[in-house]
């Protein structure tokens, strides 16, 4: 069995606090992704997992045994390194069994190890060649082939794919997928692409300034964000964000985002933000709940019509950015439906997807 | 584009002048000679010539101050068979260099390593470091010779005075007097003199392995010896063989250090080709003789230089 539990994890680099007391449970075989900005903690949480970091406070437990103490070569766990780290005067099969060879693993079946992991790979032909004559795309395999051979009881990935091509990246995602189909072991993942983290992971842990923002799946992480933060990071292109005020009306509340410009929020939800009533709040919603005018599909449903002010066709969608109130928000929709720029068109707001935020905590109420 | 004149086309072959063959034969541009003539002219004169006339008197019987003769082989045959001095001096070249460059190796990297971890004084001692290397040797080695000397010899006044040398009754050694002791205070010293460059150049080659390999073998499970054999000895490869290469170079070359600290002795135990052919060729006014002994050195040094050559080359070229 090998869980991870992080427990009120801290690290300081002199006055620079990278982590700031973190929590987290990893299951057994799952595949977890750190995902957040740059410098916001990721790599220092990794690295002391893997114990290349010492741990300036908190616990750090691996398969139940705290390991806080335990170098990394005994903590039967495998990194691939953002750049890789290959060792240049190795040849790929000397670098693959480099850590086999090393704990006097028989040669046989390092061997049958090397072979199976560069089958699944896909760099059977390339065992002799040095890490100079391979492709960015190839020395990425051989790292995780490195790891691959090893047979740890944790993997970690710190952004194993930021120094590849777009279209590369893309191919990568999905062999790394179904590596982790097929090798079943425990994964952290390090990336600062939502994407990435939304498409792999089993849970996403939004990290920010060295705190955890949220963790959960990545439809929890996308329809219900916690915070403002988690909104904004999660989805793209991102939430479109507008200050308003949430306003008492007759049949209930609206979000008034203008003098001549209010939204009524749907019924189910005027209980949740009635304590909000008459505050400055920021309400928060998706591209894609904002489209072309369409028939209702329930009552939450708004008719709103504004001037396009910019188009970006992106095939299947077309993204429309135009003014609601004061704020321009980008709406999506079909790209047979949208109107010139500078002309008036109609669009539908699914008031039923919207979030609201108190400015005051950050959070999603 | 494509239009319709053709360039250098066959239409009209011009006739063979004698330019135009020059031309084929050395190449397109004959104007391109005369911008490299001043530096064959330099090297000319300052290399081939003293060369050529270094290996003619080898083959004469020059002597200062008496008509010089060609006499073919008769120097070579006289300094292989019949002079003791010349075999003594070749053993003493071998030695000298082999020994210095493997211990200013080892000392060089084991102290580079130790540089490495300093943090505190860091840049203080990578400076002070570089003493020997920066004073003039004649100088430094002037004070070792101070130091070395029977009659104001320093360690023997310690062996004499300072607790526990004083009582365990070692020395006084005559250093410089004695064979055995002269040549290990000539090869100290030039390790002395010549180890900063060694640390210097390790230590630049060290910083340039990144940390992550470090970290990728530690992850691997190598412990702290794996990682010096199979991780930092490797990448140093490169740097290794070179400074190895213009030490062995400059070491079996050596004249400075033998000159001002035994002139060769005692009894010409301790010359090196340099010192020796000196003392042959001008202090005893034989050039022929002092052409012929420091010639010796020359195929030494092609064997060591291809030797060593073939070691930098062989793939160790990496990408960090
Ligand atoms: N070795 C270090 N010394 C000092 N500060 C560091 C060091 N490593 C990281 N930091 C700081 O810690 C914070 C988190 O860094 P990191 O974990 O690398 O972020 P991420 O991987 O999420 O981009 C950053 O502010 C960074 O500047
Ligand atoms: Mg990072």
């Amino acid at each position: 069995m090998a869980s991870i539990k992080l427990t009120n994890l801290w690290k300081h680099y002199g006055d620079v606090q990278a982590v700031r007391g973190i929590n987290l449970d990893i299951g057994h075989n799952e595949f977890v992704a750190l995902v957040g900005p740059s410098g916001c903690g990721k790599t220092t949480t990794l690295r002391m997992i893997a114990g290349l970091e010492d741990i300036t406070g908190g616990e750090i437990e691996i398969g139940e045994n705290v390991v806080n103490e335990v170098p990394p070569k005994d903590r039967d766990i495998a990194m691939v390194f953002q750049n890789y780290a290959l060792y240049p005067h190795m040849s790929v099969y000397q670098n693959m069994s480099f850590g086999l060879k090393i704990r006097k693993t028989p040669k046989e079946e390092i061997d049958k190890r090397v072979q199976m992991a560069a089958e699944i790979l896909n760099i059977s032909e390339l065992l002799e060649r040095r890490p100079a004559q391979l492709s960015g795309g190839q020395r990425q395999r051989v790292a995780m082939g490195r790891a691959i051979v090893r047979d740890p009881v944790v993997f970690l990935f710190d952004e194993p794919l930021s120094n590849l091509d777009a279209k590369l990246r893309v191919q990568m995602r999905t062999e790394i997928k179904k590596i982790h189909q097929r090798v079943q072991t425990t994964v952290v993942y390090v990336t600062h692409d939502q994407v990435e983290a939304m498409t792999l992971a089993d849970r996403i842990v939004v990290m920010n300034e060295g705190v955890i923002e949220q963790v959960g799946t990545p439809n929890e992480m996308y329809s219900s964000p916690k915070t403002h933060f988690v909104a904004s990071f999660i989805g793209s292109p991102s939430m479109n964000f507008m200050n308003c005020q949430l306003a008492k009306t007759a049949g209930g509340l609206a979000v008034r985002l203008s003098d001549d410009l209010s939204l009524p929020v749907p019924e189910d939800r005027t209980a949740r933000y009635a304590p909000y009533a008459d505050k400055e709040m920021t309400f928060g919603i998706r591209p894609e709940h904002v489209t072309e005018k369409r028939p209702h599909a329930n009552g939450a449903q708004q008719d709103i019509d504004a001037n396009v002010n910019v188009l970006e066709p992106m095939g299947v969608d077309t993204m429309v950015f135009f003014n609601l109130g004061p704020t321009e928000i980008c709406a999506r929709a079909e790209p047979t439906s949208v109107s010139e720029v500078g002309e008036t068109m109609g669009f539908t707001v699914s008031m039923d997807k919207m979030h609201l935020i108190d400015p005051s905590t950050g959070a999603v109420v | 584009m494509v239009t319709g004149t053709e360039v250098g086309g066959a239409a009209s072959s011009p006739p063979l002048t004698l330019k135009s063959r020059l031309r084929r034969s050395i190449g397109p541009d004959l104007d391109g000679y005369y911008f490299i003539l001043p530096t064959v002219i330099i090297v000319f004169c300052l290399i081939l010539y003293p060369f050529c006339l270094a290996v003619y008197y080898s083959m004469s019987n020059a002597f200062i101050g008496e008509e010089t003769h060609f006499i073919g082989l008769e120097n070579f045959h006289y300094i292989i068979f019949e002079d003791d001095i010349f075999m003594m001096t070749v053993r003493n070249t071998l030695l000298f260099a082999v020994i210095s460059v493997v211990f200013k190796t080892v000392l060089g990297l084991l102290c580079a390593l130790l540089l490495l971890r300093i943090i505190k004084l860091r840049r203080f001692l990578r400076g002070a470091m570089l003493l020997p290397f920066v004073a003039p040797t004649a100088l430094t080695t002037l004070g070792w010779w101070l130091i070395l000397d029977p009659t104001y010899s320093h360690i023997n006044w310690i062996f004499e005075h300072v607790w526990p040398f004083s009582v365990l009754d070692v020395g006084p050694y005559n250093f410089l007097g004695e064979p055995t002791l002269a040549l290990g205070a000539v090869i100290f010293v030039n390790v002395w003199r010549g180890l900063p460059f060694f640390i210097i150049t390790i230590l630049a080659g060290l910083v340039s392995i990144p940390d992550h390999l470090y970290e990728a073998a530690e992850i691997d499970g190598a412990s702290i010896m794996d990682k010096f054999w199979k991780i930092t000895l490797p990448l140093l490869r490169p740097v290794l063989a070179v400074i190895i290469l213009f030490s062995t170079i400059f070491t079996l070359g050596e004249f400075n250090i033998i000159y001002v600290l035994t002139r060769g002795g005692p009894m010409n135990e301790t010359h090196l080709f340099a010192t020796y052919s000196f003392t042959a060729g001008v202090l005893n006014h034989e050039i022929g003789l002092g052409a012929a002994i420091a010639l010796f050195l020359f195929p030494i040094l092609v064997v060591t230089v291809i030797l060593l050559l073939r070691l930098v080359r062989r793939d160790s070229q990496y990408e960090l």
